[in-house]
């Protein structure tokens, strides 16, 4: 009776209530609560995590989404357009890129004069770089498409230069501005002006997605376009050969292959190969794909190998896993009533299995979309300006991928290309999230229990 | 869809692939090499894309070693056809080409970039020489007639008219060309200015190439951070620890004028007039090669390499510049290289 009064035991219930808390009982529930302490801090630091990438990303790369447009009034001469005069499109492709910047300049500086608009210390040279160098390029594709144009003056919608696209968007300010070689004070201040006068306008940056990259000096003409399409044309390769690949292998292995010492030792392999580092893939593809054979360098089709092998260990995981869980019982009714084994396996296995199969191929093309290692030893991590032409001529012509772009972006030594960056990882982001939903929605919708 | 079927497409779509790959060829240059000169080759790549009937160029970065490493790979479609290199090729690297077929190279100087120290914008000057860049950084230094490990640990011991600030350096990595431009031009020429190149012939007993290797060799403590990564990485690392001075191009330091403060190198602010006359002392030549084989398979290979050194291209007005290239003052030579297709000598 000496021990149960020191542990506070009320009179009056038995010594083994399981409503009095003994001190051991207490230990239990005190290490219960801490447990779902830690539970709850791992979660919370892992949503600060998202929450913090989530909002630098954002916050950095929202911006690439929009564009400031410079809308001026552009002659278009038809003495430097067009010298021989017979506004024959082959004649006027001798014309470069280069006699068409000064048209930019000089239709600012048009503008500038007819707005009065003044500036202290505002040089002429000053107007070249405040109208992006890509305008030269739009011009120059503009007249080619429409040689009547020459001669007259074209109302065009013309990119801003990185730095005043920055200004508009808070990036670069007068201080940064004072100390930056590519900017000067006097080009803000124009930008104020113009501003008001109503020529430069901000709106959503479709070309963002659909232009191709673009070279150093023009951060605010990079898009993703070429990326976007490499991207599609690898988990387009990847699926076509995965999928069937995969699944059929996971059906032979885990419905009619005899359990033995062989295939015991392709299941480790399947098992190790799904955690080889993704690079190894990409030395593989070099040797094999390119220089064995002989397929181009920096094409999709490559890419899209390299890729269905990393993505074929995850798939077949999946797949097997997907089969194992149809009971058996679905497969002895099947073969009591008759049915060969293949019947059985086509007819009822396999449809039963199908929403596992699918989540573990999208989850792999998802996981394949974001792969950069393995690409950058089959020349993908280039500078890519073309877009590949349609499938399957396109699949052999060179493309960039999204991963491969973010990449090259937060290469490059103009701060602009941080804002770009970030708004790549933002629609890549998009992509998985979108697939990954497909999976969560076909796995609720087709999944079924017993 | 049946296991016969599904095997049978799939070795369909494989045959499909190859046989088009083997009929299909390249209509594009392909590019790869030096991160330093990877912006100079995408402008003129997308300025040739732009102008000309030809795809634009594939440029690949990848460092100057590696890029020269797949040059020699060989001939044909699936190899490149330039390489970039922010130095010139070695001999090595020369009969690795011969023996892997590659004999016809044309070498293009496309200009000169210059290399810049730079601390972050907010922290105090610096005017440098290389002198106290060796006696920064050499891993061993002389004192009173013997080899010890460098002490120093602050600018201010090194010369008493640097600032007070602890010696951090972020230097590229040996996989850079920039590395041995920094080592020759700096380090070793810093060993030299301040005599202790001397001591050291004496101290190894006239062994002048025991001597060299003694300067060049930087310290691997605390105090160097060797950056394998690009320019950018070195930005932001010096913006993580403002004690720290980087190693840039002088292009990169153009691009980011706002972040960064760029230091003198004995009394010379680097730019592209100072490097181009020579008195800013730590500048190279860059580099492309051309594959003198692919030039009557790859359509358009001459007319990227005639454009990008074209006076409008690479001359002192054009668009390299701009960027930050110091043009060549013997573009007219290089031009004629380029239009003759004079291939270099084989080493003997």
């Amino acid at each position: 009776m000496t021990d149960a009064q020191a542990d506070g035991r009320p009179e009056g219930r038995p010594a083994n209530s399981i409503l009095t808390p003994t001190r051991r009982m207490k230990r239990r529930k005190a290490a219960e609560k801490r447990f779902k302490l830690y539970g709850m801090i791992a979660v919370t630091v892992g949503i600060l995590a998202l929450v913090f990438l989530l909002t630098s990303i954002l916050g950095r790369g929202l911006s690439a989404f929009e564009q400031t447009m410079v809308e001026i009034p552009v002659e278009l001469p038809a003495e430097t357009l067009d010298p021989e005069g017979n506004r024959d499109p082959a004649e006027m492709q001798r014309v470069t890129t280069f006699s068409y910047a000064p048209l930019v300049a000089d239709a600012l500086a048009d503008v500038i004069a007819a707005e009065a608009i003044e500036i202290e210390g505002l040089e002429p040279s000053d107007l070249g770089g405040f109208i992006s160098q890509e305008a030269a390029a739009q011009l120059r594709n503009f007249v080619l498409a429409n040689p009547e144009a020459v001669g007259t003056t074209l109302e065009a919608e013309l990119l801003a230069g990185g730095r005043i696209d920055g200004y508009m968007k808070g990036r670069v300010t007068m201080e940064t501005a004072a100390l930056d070689s590519n900017v000067s004070v006097e080009q803000l201040r124009l930008a104020d002006a113009l501003e008001e006068a109503g020529y430069l306008k901000t709106s959503f940056n479709w070309d963002f997605i659909t232009a191709p990259d673009a070279s150093d000096q023009r951060p605010e003409a990079a898009g993703l376009g070429v990326a976007i399409l490499g991207s599609f044309y690898m988990m387009i390769v990847v699926l076509v050969l995965a999928l069937p690949i995969g699944v059929a292998a996971s059906i032979y292995l885990e419905e009619f292959a005899p359990k033995n010492r062989l295939t015991d030792i392709i299941e480790v392999n399947i098992s190790n190969l799904a955690a080889v580092p993704s690079i190894v893939f990409g030395i593989l593809g070099l040797a094999i794909f390119i220089n064995f054979m002989g397929l181009p360098q920096s094409a999709p089709i490559v890419g899209g190998l390299v890729l269905t092998l990393m993505t074929l260990p995850t798939i077949i995981i999946a797949t097997r896993a997907a089969l194992k869980a149809v009971p058996p019982s679905i497969r002895d009714a099947a073969l009591g009533v008759g049915a060969s084994k293949m019947q059985s396996v086509f007819h009822h296995v396999l449809p039963l299995a199908m929403p596992g199969i699918l989540t573990g191929t999208i989850i792999g093309l998802a996981q394949a979309l974001g792969e950069t290692a393995p690409l950058l030893l089959i020349g993908m991590v280039a500078f890519v300006r073309e877009y590949p032409d349609a499938p399957p001529e396109g699949f052999f012509d060179p493309a960039s991928a999204l991963p491969v772009q973010v990449y090259n972006w937060t290469q490059r030594a103009d701060p602009a290309f941080v804002e770009r960056a970030s708004g790549a990882i933002i629609v890549l982001l998009v992509f998985l999230v979108l697939m990954n939903t497909v999976a969560v929605i076909l796995r609720r919708r087709l999944e079924r229990r017993w | 869809m049946s296991f016969g079927k599904l095997s049978a497409s799939t070795l369909a779509i494989a045959a499909v692939s190859a046989t088009a790959a083997v009929a299909q060829s390249r209509e594009n240059v392909q590019i790869a090499g030096s991160s330093t000169v990877l912006p100079y080759a995408n402008i003129v790549a997308e300025a040739f894309g732009e102008n000309f009937d030809y795809p634009t160029p594939v440029v690949e970065s990848g460092g100057s070693s590696a890029g020269l490493r797949r040059f020699c790979e060989g001939i044909g479609e699936n190899t490149i056809d330039i390489a970039n290199a922010s130095r010139a090729i070695r001999p090595s690297e020369q009969e690795a080409c011969a023996e892997a077929g590659v004999t016809d190279i044309i070498e293009v100087r496309i200009g000169y970039d210059g290399i810049v120290f730079a601390s972050d914008i907010n922290g105090p000057d610096f005017a440098f020489t290389p002198a106290q860049w060796y006696n920064a950084l050499a891993e061993q230094v002389i004192r009173d007639g013997e080899l010890v490990d460098n002490p120093v640990a602050n600018w201010s011991e090194v010369d008493a008219s640097l600032p007070d600030q602890e010696i951090l350096a972020l230097i590229p990595g040996t996989n850079h060309g920039t590395r041995e431009v920094f080592e020759e031009n700096v380090i070793l020429a810093g060993c030299e200015e301040s005599g202790a190149y001397e001591q050291l012939v004496e101290l190894n007993g006239g062994d002048e190439d025991m001597a060299e290797a003694q300067c060049m060799t930087v310290r691997t403590d605390e105090a160097v951070v060797e950056i394998q990564g690009d320019y950018t990485e070195t930005l932001n690392r010096l913006q993580a620890d403002p004690n720290a001075i980087g190693v840039f191009g002088l292009a990169f330091y153009e691009q980011n004028t706002n972040a960064l403060k760029v230091a003198t190198m004995s009394g010379v602010t680097p730019s592209t007039e100072t490097i181009a006359s020579g008195e800013y002392p730590v500048s190279r030549p860059l580099y492309f090669y051309i594959k003198g084989a692919h030039i009557p398979v790859i359509p358009g290979l001459k007319d990227f390499a005639r454009f990008f050194v074209s006076d409008p291209i690479a001359g002192p007005n054009g668009p390299l510049a701009q960027y930050g290239l110091v043009s060549d003052p013997e573009l007219a030579q290089v031009q004629q290289t380029v239009e003759k297709e004079d291939s270099m000598e084989m080493p003997n």
